[in-house]
């Protein structure tokens, strides 16, 4: 039995389609993130999965229920954080989770022992008001709210979105416990990077799944050999690779790029370094790496224009 | 219910921590009774006039005492002829003219006014002829002023206020309150839980409903003793016609905030769309009786026209709770249709 | 030659420190990502250098301009673009090129001229017309980025612009800062993406207020024995950070 199933879902916004004939579905105590850009639809996907919105076509279910008839029942097992950390501003932490806990007709002392991991992180600033917190500290009040009341699945819309990258750190660390406990989690994430860290995953790109699988399985389906090149002049290096007669594709990874050649040239380094040679680069570096969850997302191709 | 309670305490926190609410809820009565007191009246005082006294006797100059104490006229001179108060007026000396003439002529006295400012000239013939008084001999009627005698402005102002004060603290605040948790994303939060949607609405109204019946005794008491506007009809019933009132408000705020999605949209929408038909539609300033008919008939819907009226018929004419009947049941029914349609629209779910 | 050098630079509200007495320097064409937590002092210290804010304390020349007192000349040497404000939506893509390029002091020919380069440039050429509000969340980047830079500034300062778009046209964007800094305009630019810092020249890190590290990618790396900037960021702040 499946925590959320998600079958042939479709919902237009005017002349934009923000989903288009998305299925999924996610075990109990699964992790499972959707990766996707700005656009890809994946708010859109919460809020019907949170009884928000209604889809023009398909069907949901989350615990067993219909997300378009039994939202009653949903509310009750749901926990939902939005983007952009939904708290009231001008209450203070410890106002803003007792609210929550009060809204969903419980209490914090019954669940503390399931926030008290995050809870301590914020504790010390539990008289300060919800606006002057930081990013990560926001985070992590929204967190608390949305579990207050134990919920059976999480919804977590962007939860690292703009937040440092410490913040995301201890986040993700932070979900990996809340899973060890039993809770199904459906988290969205702009950042590729933090796919690893999630039990399967979808990439997601305007409105479509473009890929539903494990990130492991993910990277091995990348096909193709794949190179991380470096040399001392790192922006030329860009250029003349995708210069090169036998480059496929070739993308800036932070201090290297990541080159696939073409089916007929691929492992015919040498004939490489040697051109590289021949535009002058120096200290050229060429290994065979393993594909990361970005390199698959570039691979299908997708990306805006 | 205590899911409930916490809510309301919630909203009381939004309200005393935000300094401009606050000083918008609770100054902004005092001030414009204030404004409305003092600052813009429109009663006269200290009107210039002259006199000619062609009579000189007992009776005349009993008159020209009473229009000299008054505290409207100031007398600034007699004088001895009408081409003398032509003179006057048109230097600006003077607004009003009396003439009295002599006690054998037949013909009563005359009143010349300066009829630049046609309100003012109007306000400045009653005044004198109250001032002269009834009885007087040669006196063309006999006027005599009901509830007000001394016509005084704060008699129509303080309604008109009290019909104010109530539509912009519940609408505005209501619809701003509500569009504010839609702005910030925490009505996503509260709409996926099992809060009913009846108690989001319930909490959000319930303290402005609280905090305009502090209003309402406050203008009450500054009336009473700043401006010696008396409670003379029921008390009970002045509260119950607020409270109707400032449900109606309160429903229209609702629809409001289920209209738009920004707080300055529904800022302007409640400033544009509720407070101006108040401030012209409802009698307050302007009589609605001679505008014409399609602005008569839009007037007949707002519902600060019907409140205002129910005041003045309890503060002023001193009424008990049974003349206000109708006005209480317009009210009613205005509630009962206003909030059937807001909380129908007052979705389950965010489109 | 620098384009800009700090000294001391305190920014205080109140009894916090914002900023605590940041020294550095930015060399002219350098690309510089200047990095931190959230609520470590980043914004603070960028708007002192753009001139929105007067310092506490301490000394900085911005593009030959000192903070102090010659905040208005420095705000016509620099471009500015975040992800929050750049562009307006409800203006046309040309619109917004000939306004902005009117507010930095462009004049007739020379607008229109620059602001059909930019149009061919960036390839929006059949998109003249369309409002900004409807173009992809990458081009609108581009277009803010281009307009940021549309009269030479010698520094423009980029606060996180490439938030939210796919990882093609992420990286598309990057070579948009490139070429600006191979024409000589200097790039201060933050950024949560640590592959990002790596296309850096030099990256300091902020942590409360101050700066805690400053040196090439490199040598940071090998430096804390971090094998990319994200163990980098990591080790300075956890070692010294609380929130």
């Amino acid at each position: 039995m499946n925590d959320v199933i998600i079958r042939r879902i479709t919902k237009a916004y005017g002349e934009v389609t923000a989903l288009r004939d998305i299925s999924l579905t996610v075990s109990p105590g699964e992790l499972f993130g959707l990766i996707g850009p700005d656009g890809a639809g994946k708010t859109t996907l919460f809020r019907i999965l949170t009884t928000l919105i209604l889809p023009d076509s398909g069907q949901a279910t989350v615990c067993g229920l219909d997300t378009a008839t039994d939202l009653k029942q949903i509310r009750r097992r749901v926990g939902y954080m939005p983007g952009r950390f939904s708290l009231y501003q001008d209450l203070s932490v410890e106002e803003n989770l007792r609210f929550f806990a009060t809204v969903f007709d419980t209490t914090v002392e019954d669940n503390y022992d399931l926030i008290r991991d995050i809870y301590v992180h914020i504790e010390p600033f539990r008289h300060r008001r919800a606006g002057k917190l930081s990013g990560g500290m926001k985070q992590k009040l929204a967190l608390c709210c949305a579990l207050v009341h134990r919920p059976d699945v999480l919804f977590l819309d962007e939860p690292t979105t703009g937040v440092d990258p410490v913040s995301r750190i201890e986040f993700w660390e932070m979900l990996g416990r809340l899973r060890r406990q039993g809770i199904t989690i459906l988290v969205s994430t702009p950042y590729m990077d933090e796919a690893a860290r999630c039990d399967r995953i979808a990439l997601m790109y305007a409105g479509q799944c473009l890929t539903v699988d494990t990130p492991q399985a993910i990277c091995r389906s990348f096909g193709k050999p794949l190179y991380k090149v470096c040399s001392d002049r790192m922006y030329a290096l860009l250029g003349d690779l995708r210069a090169y007669d036998g480059t496929l594709s070739c993308y800036a990874f932070g201090d290297s790029h990541h080159l696939t050649l073409r089916e007929d040239r691929s492992g015919d380094t040498e004939a490489l370094a040697t051109y590289l040679g021949g535009k002058g680069h120096t200290g050229l570096r060429l290994t065979p790496i393993e594909a990361g969850i970005e390199d698959c997302f570039m691979a299908q191709g997708k990306e805006e224009r | 219910m205590k899911q409930f309670l916490s809510f309301i305490r919630k909203e009381f926190c939004h309200i005393f921590r935000d300094v401009r609410t606050m000083a918008i809820l609770l100054l902004m009565p005092v001030v414009l009774v204030v404004l409305f007191g003092y600052a813009i009246s429109t009663e006269v005082r200290q009107s210039p006039v002259a006199v000619w006294d062609q009579r000189r006797d007992d009776a005349s100059a009993r008159m020209i005492n009473r229009l000299a104490a008054s505290e409207y006229f100031d007398l600034r001179r007699m004088i001895g002829s009408t081409e003398e108060a032509d003179g006057l007026f048109r230097r600006g000396e003077i607004r009003l003219a009396l003439i009295i003439p002599p006690a054998h002529v037949a013909s009563g006295m005359q009143i010349l006014s300066d009829a630049t400012d046609p309100n003012e000239a109007t306000l400045l013939i009653r005044y004198a002829m109250a001032t002269l008084g009834p009885g007087e001999a040669n006196s063309p009627a006999e006027v005599s002023l009901l509830y007000n005698p001394q016509m005084k402005g704060a008699y129509n102002f303080v309604p008109g206020v009290m019909g104010m004060i109530l539509m912009l603290i519940c609408a505005m605040m209501t619809s701003v309150g509500i569009v504010k948790e839609k702005e910030m994303g925490t009505m996503e939060v509260l709409l996926v839980s099992p809060l009913k949607p009846a108690y989001i609405i319930l909490a959000k109204v319930a303290p402005y409903l609280l905090l305009s019946m502090v209003n309402i005794v406050t203008i009450v008491l500054l009336s009473r003793f700043l401006l010696d506007v008396p409670v003379r009809g029921s008390l009970f019933g002045l509260m119950a016609l607020s409270t109707v009132y400032a449900l109606v408000a309160l429903c229209l705020g609702l629809l409001i905030s289920t209209l738009v999605d920004t707080q300055q949209a529904a800022m302007l929408t409640s400033g544009v769309a509720l407070m101006l038909p108040v401030v012209l539609l409802s009698g307050m300033m302007f009589p609605v009786e001679n505008m014409p008919w399609p602005l008569r008939l839009l007037s007949e819907i707002v519902p600060a026209k019907w409140y205002i009226a129910g005041v003045k018929d309890i503060m002023i004419k001193g009424l008990g709770f049974g003349a206000i009947a109708r006005e209480m049941g317009i009210l009613a029914l205005m509630v009962a249709g206003l909030a059937g349609i807001s909380v129908k629209r007052f979705n389950l779910r965010l489109s | 030659m620098n384009v800009i050098e700090t000294d001391c630079l305190s920014k205080q509200f109140g009894n916090f420190t914002a900023v605590d007495r940041i020294s550095f320097t930015v060399a002219r064409g350098e690309i510089f990502g200047f990095l931190g937590a959230n609520g470590a002092g980043k914004t603070t210290a960028m708007r002192m250098l753009c001139g929105l804010s007067v310092p506490s304390s301490g000394r900085a020349v911005v593009a030959g301009c000192d903070i102090y007192r010659e905040q208005e000349r420095i705000k016509r040497h620099i471009g500015y673009m975040s992800q929050k404000f750049s562009l307006y939506n409800d203006l046309t893509v040309r619109e917004n090129i000939r306004l902005f390029g009117g507010i930095y002091g462009l004049r007739g020919r020379q607008l229109a001229d620059k602001a059909e380069e930019l149009l061919r440039l960036l390839g929006l050429e059949s998109e003249r017309h369309t409002l900004v509000r409807s173009l992809p969340l990458g081009w609108k980047q581009k277009l803010a980025f281009s307009v940021a830079v549309i009269h030479e500034p010698e520094i423009v300062f980029l606060d996180e612009p490439t938030g939210g778009v796919d990882p093609a046209t992420r990286r598309r964007f990057w070579e948009l800062i490139y070429e600006a800094a191979a024409r000589g305009i200097t790039v201060f630019v933050t950024t949560h993406y640590m592959d990002e810092a790596e296309y850096c020249n030099r990256v300091s890190i902020m942590v409360d207020g101050r700066i805690e590290a400053l040196d090439k990618p490199s040598a940071l790396k090998s430096a804390f024995g971090a094998a990319d900037m994200n163990e980098v960021f990591l080790a300075v702040t956890r070692g010294k950070g609380s929130e």
